[in-house]
Parts: C-alpha cells; structure tokens; sequence
C-alpha cells in the first residue's frame, strides 16, 4: 500500500484541506466500523501512539486506532487559519511538527511569496515534509492544495511545489488550483495566477483547475433544490458532497460549502487508492494516460450526483443520468464547455454499486456526442472502487484532459493584460529582490504558447483526419 | 517433465491462479472417477508437472509469483491456500509496494534491473527443484505496466540464462477499448521484444473471452474472474497429460517442448491462437451430449473461417482450392479464408480413438510451402477434462491474430505520429527510436502472416 501526504499552502488551500481531513474521517469512520487502523487508513493517516513520553510519537502498524495523524503539512504566511485549525476539532490530527507558519502575510503578492517566503521558509519546508515522507514506507503522491489568486497560496505554494520536484523527483504531484473568478477582490489577482502557471505547467504532473465562479454556482444550485421542497427533491442531509454537517466541524462557515465540492474532488479521486475495487486505479496511473503532452496537464473534473435526490432506490435511469450529468456544463467544476471542446483523453472514477457492464454501456452510450482527438479515439480510462461516498449509493467524478479549459487561460491572459499594459501595480513586484519584468514576460509567453498548443489541437477537431501510412515492408 | 509457470503483474498472477486450480481440480477428480492404472498414471503425470511435494506432504505449486504491488499476489496465496489441495512454495513470490503505473518503459527499464537478482534467484530455485524441466511458462497482459514490461525485461534475462529451454510466453491481449489508454504502445513494445526471445506466444483476446463469456457461458455481469476462468480451461486442455504418439499410456514427457515442435517451425511465426469446443455453463452441460464428428466439423469450421466460438460461425467460407501464388492471396482475402501454417489438435474424452480428424489434413488449409502432414499434429487422451466428457481444443499458428495485431500496430502508429504519450517512455529511457524499432519489427511480422 502507497501513501499520499497533503501539502495545504495558504488561507484557502488551508481550508480546503481542513475540509478534506474532516470529510475523510468521516469517510472512514463510517467504513470502518470497528475501528481498526486498516491499509485504507494507512494512506492518509498514521497511527501514533501519542502516550509515550519520548518526544517524537512512534507509528504503530495495525491493530486498534490510537490516534490518528493527517499526512500533511500545513503552510501559511498568516496565523489566522491555521490557528483555527489548531482550535477547532480537528487539532487532534495535527501537531506542531507539521506547521510552517509566519505572521505578517504576502500581501496578495506572488513575489513576496515566491521570492520572500520562498526561501526564507525553504529549510522548514523540505524538514518537515521530509518528516512527514519518513513516516510513510512508500510514498507516492504529493497533493498540493492551494489558491493561484493571493501572494502565499500562489506565490509560495508554487515555490514548495518547486521544492517537492527538487528533493522528492519520483514521487508524483498532483495539485489542486483555485482559480480567482473574474470579480475577484483582489486586484493583482491576475499577476499572482499567471505569474503561479508558469510554475505549474513546468513542474506539476497533473493540475486539477477549479475556479470559484463555478463554486459559487453549484452552490447555489444545491441551495435552490434543497429549498425548493418537491416531493421527492429533497437533498439527502447526511449528504458529504452538500454539507459539512455531521463531520467534526459543527457550525458551518462561508466557503466552507465551496471547499467541501473541493474537498470531495480529492476524496473522490484518492478513493480507489484508499478503498478495494474490481478496477483500481493507481494515483500514478493518472498522469500516465491523461497526458499526452508534457504541459497539456491540466485536467477539468466534474463530480456527480451534485444535486442529490433523496431516493432510495437507483433505477439505471437515474445511474445513467449521472454518467450523462458528468459532461454536461453545470457540474464542471471550472466554467467550461468539455461537449463542444475536444478531447485528448478522459477517466471516470466511480464508486459505489456499479457494474463493469453500467461503465461499458454508458461509455458506448456517451461516446458519440463526445469529439476525441483522432489519434485518440479510445482514450478512456476507468476505475471501479466498491466504497461509495457517505451518504450515497454510487458517485462518479470525471476527469477531462480537454481544450476547454482554454478559455480560462484566455479569460486570464487578457486581465492580465489589462495591467499589464499600464504597468499598474507592478512596482510593488519589482520592490522584491530578484524580481525582474522578464519574470512577467516569461510568464505570460509561457501561458500563451499553452493556449497555442490548445488552440493547434482545437483545430484538429472535425477534421477527418485520416490514418497516418504504415510502414511498408519489403517483401 | 515439469513446468515452471512464472506470473507476472496483475492479470498473470489472476490467470496463473485459475490455471493451476483448474489442473489441480482436473487431476484430482480424474484419479477419483478413473480408479485404474490409467487415472492414476494421468493424476501423476499432471501433478508432476506444475506440482512438488514439500516435506511436509503438501503440494506446492511450481510457480514464481512477481508484482509490483501486493494485493493480487496476496489474494492469490490466500485463495490457494484455501483450496485445501495446493499452495504457493514459500517464500516463491517477489512484491514491492508501487506498481508501474500502466508504463511499460518504468517495468521494462526501472523495475526490470532493479529485481532482476531477486527475480531470477526465485526462478533458477524452482527449476532447480525439478527433476527434469520441460520448460518454462510466462504469464502476464501485454497491457499494462508491469507484466508486459517488466515481465520481458525477465524473459529477456530467462533467454541468457537458459538458452537451451524452452520459453513459452502466454499473453493476455486487452479490450480494444481498454481500461488503460497506451495500452496499444504497451503491446507494441512486449510483442516486438518478446518476439527476438520467445519460442513461442499463446494468446488469449480479452475480447474473444468475453464473448464466449457472454454467448456460451451466459455470465449476466461478466467479471475478470469469469474470464481468467475460460483462459484457464483452455490452457489446462493443452497441458494436462496427453498422448503425442498413439499408445495412450505414454503420455508426452514433455508438453512445452512437443507443443513448440509441432507449431513453431518458423522464426517468423510465433503467434499461436487457440480455440476450444465446446464450452458451456456447468447448468446446461449435464443435459448436452456431443459427438466427435460433431464437435470436429465445428473446429475445423472455426478454424477456417477464423471463429474463435462455436456461435456465429461463418459456414460459407470454404477451404479454396489449392493454387500458387498471387492469385491464391487475392482469392483468400474475399473468402475471409484463414490460412494456417500449422496447427496442433488436442482431443480429450470419450471413445476418443474413434475420431476423425482427416479432416484437418486438407492441403488448402496451409501454407504452400508446408506439407500438411508436417503442419498438422493430434494429441489425444481418454480422460475427460474438467468436467467436459468430450472435448477439443485447436492451437493454431495461422493469420487469425493477424486483424487484432494490426489494428493494435494501426492505432499505436497514429498516436506516435502525434507523439502522443511519448515524454512518459523518454524519461524512463525508451527512446522514439525504440519505438520505430518495435513498429518495423511487427509490421514485418504482419507482413509475413499476410504473406502466408
């Protein structure tokens, strides 16, 4: 069995892993009645004996839980948050081993983050994820949580990300980008996330986007079902995918709805890692069949059922009508299209009670109103784990490796441009020691020669293209 | 003689199971419904081969189990332990914890040399333990990331390290819309490796299974396990004890080396494809009987007409009359004719010294260059096999994987002339020559099956 351990930078990838930690408990707890310290445990949480007096607590393999350990390092360049982790419920599944923090903050600036904090935090950080791996027998992935819009998520965050590839080069990265809506606050919001990509398609091995805008959208969504009060249209209140409630953490707060449909991305995606099935999928299995090219890494995830109907029994109608939900443009977790983009490869993760057979027919089903690029008509990749989410029957998340997400890109670049264009606000970037217009430049042409490659493979799309010749023989 | 079976990755390890249940299983109730010296001379040949006895009377399986990862191997061990009749050998299993991520490039070139020692190590142990070795079996998928890849970087070290042996690799062959999408380049890579080092490769389709799964077993949910079972019955027909001559008490002391002798006879032709009549569910077999000139008129249309299930046959194609050259391809090509360039019979059961299989001497069905007395072999045995009073199965070398092989080489090419996926093999050394390398090897393979 492998292990994962969860690097959480800044305010909102605190959150969002404050939200994680809570509904995997609540995952397991519900799985694991007996409360034993199984493998499926074992890849997020240690077991530690916290009785012994000898200072550094001992993991212990099997037999009864004692008290679990978060596989996690938490950074923040403010107190605030991950204070309120340290006083609300779930202080008890980190300790002071596993915080990196300062007081003062980045300021919404990427290069007090990236060149300040950076280096200032860089022995603390490579210490205590070393740690934290020394603790795992063999670690596979590391999962970065973070926001691309602020200074600390995005500036520091894609300077751990940078640390990990440096001292950890075989073990996997997946990271997890919030990305600021076009309303966002915070008025470099533009530099910070350009400024933040450049590093992520240099360095990740796959980037699960997610943008609030379509966060915020969901959310609402799940409010106006529940309200709406049909027969028959009531959410399910033990539900993780919609709430909190039931988990550690009582009172809910504001974006604590929002991370959860983050949160649950993540649970859903380690699932198969975490959980047996007929057809696992192994974290390192992702990256292999999604991406195709080394910077097309950015996959567009969707999670369904989102708008869950209380019914107790599934008809296949219904179970179809979540493989169809999971392509449609609602339940994408980012503002994107995956219908009428084009596909360069896509993987179903399903949990629950689903058949071989269900994955099969809906594949065939959904197949042709899906455009694949041509060289990868077949590009499905599919995993079964036989656990469902709390609360649920079955559940599936979709990740797409799709042109769609280019219009996010776009969307950016021209914000950024906008700035850029009146330098506004860039003093406050070149105030910091080794900060350089280059760097913007190199940013941005790196984020436009992405949406090149994205706009060269769109143009394939309906293009009969026909078998490339074979190589003849001479006979 | 004894066979050591070597599993690797996920689908070799389920398979290797099921086959030795299934020959385990076979040889028991053969002692049990045949009492004489017959059942018992069977029941020893059988259990020789895939089988020692441990000091402690148990039998252990002759078997070397390698993952990169423990679940499967774990749950096999377990399984076998239970069956109460047979167990793994201790200590005859390698695992680590992390798999090789469907990349035949890190099985092949990082986790290939770095157990190499310790895999071999296991290997030369069990061959040590036979009094006389037949051969060795591999198992594995040619899909994946450690079976396929890791699992010829080990044939290739077998290769150096018994050159006079024979090696007889037993492939899965995957969904053609797969659960691992670089799977068509995973294939391409084994098949073009294993084809320098190879004596032969037996190979099963996922797909062919399947639907003998679906149409002749009547499995409503088809899981893997119901698909390594069919794979297993029909490995177990060709290796259980038969006869090679005509005597039937002198069965073939060596089932790896007369099953190359008989079906490759070319460097240049190693696919073997196998068929199996009849098959059915266990429910509907206790009300169905079968005669030999029944059952032989099926195979050899199935053969023909390139039908891997008794269902569906096309009964249209004939076998062509016998011409040369040009004229003769062009003419198989409209007829869907399979052409063969040798093929092994095996029949098992009943009153099987009254069937005819004349039938499979026609000259038309091979090769011009082949006599059909040289490309065609019987191997019989008057023991029923698992629990089928009468049965046959056909290995054939012919163009039957010549369609599968080539929509896989067809799809791979088209995806390497984007170099799609291509960065995840440069990291791990297989370099875009490589590739090339691997595509003209199998396309002269193509090349020399359509050319049959």
């Amino acid at each position: 069995m492998t292990q994962s351990i969860i690097v959480q930078v800044g305010q909102c990838g605190n959150q969002v892993g404050c939200r994680f930690w809570d509904l995997a408990l609540r995952e397991h707890a519900h799985v694991n009645k007996k409360g034993i310290y199984d493998e499926a445990l074992s890849n997020f949480f240690r077991n530690v004996d916290t009785r012994r007096s000898d200072g550094e607590n001992s993991d212990i393999t099997g037999g009864k839980i004692r008290s679990l350990k978060a596989r996690a390092v938490l950074i923040d360049m403010e107190e605030g948050v991950v204070n309120e982790i340290l006083q609300g419920p779930l202080r008890d599944v980190f300790d002071n081993t596993q915080l990196v923090t300062d007081v003062s903050g980045s300021g919404n600036n990427w290069a007090v983050g990236h060149r300040i904090y950076g280096p200032a935090c860089q022995e603390q950080v490579v210490e205590k994820v070393r740690r934290a791996a020394e603790h795992c027998d063999s670690l596979q992935c590391f999962f970065l949580i973070h926001s691309m819009g602020g200074g600390t998520g995005s500036g520091l965050g894609s300077y751990v990300l940078r640390l990990l590839e440096d001292e950890f080069p075989e073990v996997y990265r997946i990271v997890t980008s919030v990305y600021p809506s076009a309303e966002d606050d915070v008025i470099t919001s533009p530099y910070n996330s350009v400024l933040a990509m450049r590093e992520l398609s240099e360095r990740a091995d796959c980037v699960l986007p997610v943008d609030n805008q379509s966060l915020v959208e969901i959310v609402n969504k799940i409010r106006y079902m529940s309200h709406q009060g049909k027969p028959g249209h009531v959410i399910k209140k033990d539900s993780t995918v919609i709430s909190g409630q039931g988990g550690a953490c009582g009172a809910e707060k504001p974006f604590d709805a929002m991370n959860n449909i983050v949160a649950n991305l993540l649970l859903n995606l380690t699932s198969s890692a975490r959980f047996d099935g007929s057809l696992n999928m192994d974290l390192n299995e992702i990256a292999m069949n999604l991406v195709p090219f080394p910077r097309l890494h950015y996959l567009v995830s969707s999670l369904t059922p989102l708008y869950t109907l209380a019914d107790v029994s599934v008809p296949p109608r219904r179970l179809d009508q979540m493989f169809t939900d999971a392509f449609s443009r609602d339940h994408q977790l980012i503002r994107a299209d995956p219908k009428h983009s084009l596909y360069l490869a896509c993987a179903l993760v399903v949990r629950g009670n689903v058949q071989v057979s269900d994955l099969r027919r809906n594949i065939e089903r959904l197949k042709p109103s899906l455009p694949f690029v041509s060289w990868n008509q077949e590009g499905w990749k599919t995993s079964l784990c036989s656990v469902p989410p709390v609360g649920h029957t079955h559940s599936l998340l979709a990740l797409a490796n799709n042109t769609c997400v280019k219009p996010t890109f776009l969307e950016l670049k021209d914000r950024f441009m906008k700035l850029y264009r009146k330098k506004a606000h860039l003093h406050h970037y070149l105030h910091v020691e080794g900060m350089e217009q280059g760097c913007f430049t190199e940013a941005i042409s790196s984020l436009s020669s992405l949406i090149e490659e994205y706009s060269q493979l769109d143009a394939t799309k309906r293009m009969l293209t026909p078998d490339v010749p074979r190589l003849t023989i001479a006979t | 003689m004894s066979v050591v079976t070597l599993n690797l990755g996920q689908c070799g390890n389920q398979v290797g199971q099921e086959l030795l249940n299934v020959v385990s299983n076979d040889a028991f109730n053969a002692q049990k419904n045949c009492p004489g010296v017959q059942g018992k001379t069977y029941y020893a040949c059988a259990l020789d081969r895939f089988f020692r006895e441990e000091q402690t009377g148990e039998l252990a399986a002759r078997a070397v189990l390698i993952d990169m990862e423990p679940k499967v191997i774990n749950h096999a061990i377990a399984t076998a332990a239970k069956s109460d009749m047979w167990k793994y050998g201790d200590g005859s299993y390698f695992c680590e914890k992390q798999g090789s991520g469907n990349n035949w490039a890190k099985g092949f070139c990082v986790h290939g040399p770095q157990h190499e020692e310790a895999v071999v190590e296991l290997v030369r142990r069990e061959v040590e333990r036979c009094d006389r070795l037949a051969g060795i079996l591999t198992m594995m998928s040619v899909a994946g990331g450690t079976g396929s890849g890791m699992g010829t970087y080990i044939t290739q070290c077998l290769r150096d390290m018994y050159p006079h042996s024979f090696i007889l690799n037993h492939l899965t062959w995957p969904y053609s819309t797969g659960e691992v999408i670089v799977q068509n380049y995973n294939s391409v890579l084994t098949l073009s490796h294993l084809y320098q080092l190879s004596d032969g490769m037996l190979v099963h389709e996922n797909d062919t299974v399947h639907k003998i799964c679906a149409q002749l077993m009547n499995i409503k949910h088809i899981s893997f396990s119901d698909i390594n079972k069919i794979i297993a019955h029909q490995l177990g027909s060709v290796l259980q004890p038969a006869d090679v001559g005509g005597t039937q008490s002198d069965y073939s002391r060596n089932p790896v080396g007369d099953l190359m002798s008989s079906l490759a006879c070319h460097a240049e032709y190693k696919l073997l494809s196998m068929s199996a009549i009849p098959h059915m569910s266990s429910s509907s077999l206790a009300y169905s009987s079968f005669t030999w000139p029944g059952l032989l008129k099926h195979l050899r249309q199935m053969l023909i007409a390139n039908a891997r299930m008794e269902e569906g046959i096309d009964w249209q194609v004939c076998v062509p009359p016998v011409r040369q050259g040009a004229e003769r391809t062009r003419e198989i090509k409209q007829l869907q004719f399979n052409t063969s360039l040798a093929n092994l019979l095996i029949l098992r059961g009943k009153d099987v010294s009254c069937a005819d299989s004349g039938a499979f001497l026609h000259p038309g069905l091979y090769s011009s260059w082949l006599p059909p007395e040289a490309a065609f072999r019987t191997w019989s045995s008057l023991m029923p096999f698992n629990g089928y009073e009468k049965s046959a199965t056909l290995i054939s070398n012919s163009q039957s994987l010549l369609q599968p092989l080539n929509k896989m080489v067809g799809k791979a090419w088209n995806m390497f002339a984007s170099r799609a996926y291509i960065h995840q093999y440069t990291r791990f050394g297989i370099s875009e020559e490589d590739f090339l390398d691997s595509f003209t090897a199998l396309e002269q393979v193509i090349s020399s099956y359509t050319c049959l």
